[in-house]
């Protein structure tokens, strides 16, 4: 069955799990948090062992998690790693030095509510840690923002793809929305694991797999010489703007004749073309562009669309992250607005359009946003 | 007689194992992080397993160890080289893993990598060099910091009323059902250096036979950290660090030594 594609119904949690197996992955290291935990039960209840030869492997913090799948990918291994906001910080400091040492490696963050403990409930407030940097050091994380339990699924092999292509960490930002709800997936095949031969074959010039035939491979990220260091950093600087060259994905929904744009990610997306769709119903002819990664980022497609529509709602599930980016994009060519709900309130296509109607729509046309204060609900 | 006459290849007793590459050391002459390297590679070396080593170095003084062992080698975060030896172990069992980190590193910041790795019996070797003190960072209080010892963030001797008692933590895995032999040894004479290098070699056999944890101690001088010259640091080291931490096997063959 699993040398072909499969339908089923599963959680979005799930068809990451089950993804991860198909897509050949070496190694998963995890420590259960919510709402993330179905990953790390749905893999161990399926013994990937056994079906491929995957490890994985229950770590006794985020930290060791993280620091498991640095160990698995300087060893040129498919490895990841997921958790939930509070554990991606634990998770952040390994980042740095997955990002530093140049190694492919994929993580998780099923996002809930913070600061802090915060709530288990869905929320989308660790944009600023995903895209900004988040970790210490001058680095950049390649940020895929799934809308569908499809995408849960269809984003473990894009995202080990980008990973090996830059050798570079890669994140998959999710939310408890998109985590938890069930949906229809179709399941790719069952992919081979690579042979150890085949990984020496293919990543000998930089794995540690013992110098068998060769020079020492070393995988760090320190250099204390100030040059060969802003050299490294230079190095990293390269591979972002490859990423934003080749590799920038987004979509837009009803664009084409848009005089009001939204522009939302994640479950903010699914949620908001529904809203879009109202709003056509009513007349009012808004567009919605979808970020699909979140670094790199459409800047060039704001800035454009900003020559067309009259004002821009930003919709995130949080107090007003993304929507900096927006402003950065289009540089002030029109007025553009944060909405958004906190605490775990997920907002209903109708608040939506009410918050398009009365802070874009009503406002945006007589000044360019005088006071961006105050945005969330 | 001319030194030249001397120093020949056939009258070398001690010598750089060829397992060391020719980079000079970062350490401070008279610390023992080089004979440290030096054993190590060598048991490497003469079991002939150098392509299928890999090493995990920590932060801390030995964070270049990757410049001086010629093996491939990853170099970990702050204490976490247990769960980066842990995964590569995992995914690659048939090679010998070993970290190589100091007391701050494995028994501080580290500590439950060390622990859960331990108990977890992973298949790998840890060395762990003692020497009390944080040498890099120059000269802070360790989890192994002597009572009453001086450093510069226990500038008046570690109070055990305030600073805690300095860690046993090899006593403390050896308890662990997972960990297959722990011993502490020295490297500061050669009849030392000697007995340290079977352990080592007993070690990398363990993992062969798949034996789980094999934990090294080596305590250890820092003339540098202690304010001493190298020979004041060893006595000092043979008077105060052995009596709390006695060199010897602790667990052997999965059994503890009474």
């Amino acid at each position: 069955m699993r040398s072909m594609t499969e339908l089923k119904l599963m959680k979005g949690n799930e068809a990451l799990a089950e993804a991860a197996i198909r897509a050949g992955v070496d190694g998963y290291f995890g420590y259960p948090i919510t709402p993330q935990t179905e990953i790390i039960e749905y893999l161990m209840t399926e013994r990937p062992e056994k079906r491929t030869g995957m490890v994985v492997l229950q770590a006794e913090s985020e930290i060791a998690a993280i620091n498991m799948v640095y160990g698995a990918a300087s060893t040129g291994k498919k490895a990841m790693t997921s958790s939930s906001s509070p554990g991606i910080s634990l998770k952040l400091e390994g980042i740095s030095y997955l990002a530093g040492a140049e190694l492919p490696a994929v993580i998780v963050n099923v996002v809930r509510g913070g600061p802090g403990l915060g709530t288990i409930q869905p929320s989308q407030a660790d944009y600023f840690q995903s895209v900004k940097g988040g970790g210490h050091g001058d680095y950049k994380l390649y940020v895929l923002a799934p809308a569908s339990v499809q995408e849960m699924s269809d984003f473990v092999e894009d995202a080990f793809d980008i990973a090996f292509k830059y050798r570079a960490p890669v994140l998959i930002l999710s939310d408890g929305l998109i985590g938890q709800m069930m949906e229809k997936v179709i399941l790719k095949p069952q992919k081979q694991r690579m042979t150890n031969e085949e990984l020496i074959e293919k990543y000998g010039d930089w794995a540690v797999t013992g110098r068998k035939g060769r020079e020492r491979n070393i995988i760090t990220s320190l250099d204390l010489k100030s040059e060969k260091m802003e050299a490294r950093v230079h190095r990293l600087m390269k591979k972002y703007e490859q990423m934003e060259k080749e590799d920038l994905r987004f979509e837009k929904i009803n664009c084409d004749d848009a005089e009001y744009l939204i522009v939302a990610y994640g479950s903010s997306a699914r949620i908001s073309q529904k809203a879009v769709q109202l709003g056509r119903a009513k007349g009012i002819k808004v567009g919605l562009l979808r970020p699909i990664t979140l670094f790199p980022y459409p800047k060039q497609a704001l800035f454009e669309l900003a020559d067309q529509v009259k004002g821009i709602l930003s919709v995130e599930l949080n107090a007003g992250q993304m929507v900096e980016d927006v402003r950065l994009s289009v540089e002030h060519k029109v007025p553009v607005e944060h909405f958004g709900r906190t605490g775990g309130i997920i907002h209903t296509p109708e608040e939506i359009l009410e918050a398009l109607e009365q802070k874009i729509i009503k406002n945006g046309s007589i000044k360019h946003h005088k006071s961006r204060e105050s945005s969330i609900l | 007689m001319e030194v030249s006459n001397i120093i020949k290849a056939e009258n070398q007793v001690f010598c750089k194992s060829k397992l060391m590459t020719d980079t000079a050391l970062s350490y401070c002459p008279g610390c023992g992080h080089g004979t440290a390297h030096n054993l190590t590679m060598e048991v490497i070396d003469e079991m002939g397993i150098s392509e299928e080593t890999i090493g995990v170095a920590p932060v801390g003084c030995s964070v270049l160890a990757y410049d001086f062992m010629n093996i491939d080698m990853t170099q970990a975060a702050h204490g976490r080289a247990p769960a980066v030896a842990t995964a590569i172990s995992r995914l690659w069992p048939e090679k010998y893993v070993f970290t190589y980190q100091g007391d701050g590193d494995l028994a501080a910041i580290g500590t439950a990598e060390t622990i859960h790795a331990c108990n977890r019996g992973e298949n790998i070797v840890i060395i762990f060099v003692n020497n009390g003190i944080y040498g890099m960072t120059g000269g802070q209080m360790a989890p192994t910091t002597l009572e009453g010892m001086k450093s510069s963030t226990s500038p008046y001797g570690r109070d055990i009323e305030t600073m805690g008692s300095p860690l046993k933590i090899t006593e403390l895995i050896a308890n662990l059902p997972g960990v297959y032999y722990v011993t502490r040894h020295a490297v500061h004479t050669h009849k030392h250096a000697r007995k340290a290098k079977k352990a080592i070699q007993k070690a990398f056999e363990n993992t062969r036979l798949k034996k789980g944890i094999s934990f090294i101690e080596i305590v250890s001088n820092c003339n540098s950290g202690w304010k001493m010259t190298p020979l004041e640091s060893n006595i000092w080291m043979e008077e105060n660090m052995f009596p709390y931490f006695p060199l010897g096997d602790i667990k052997v063959g999965g059994i503890l030594k009474k």
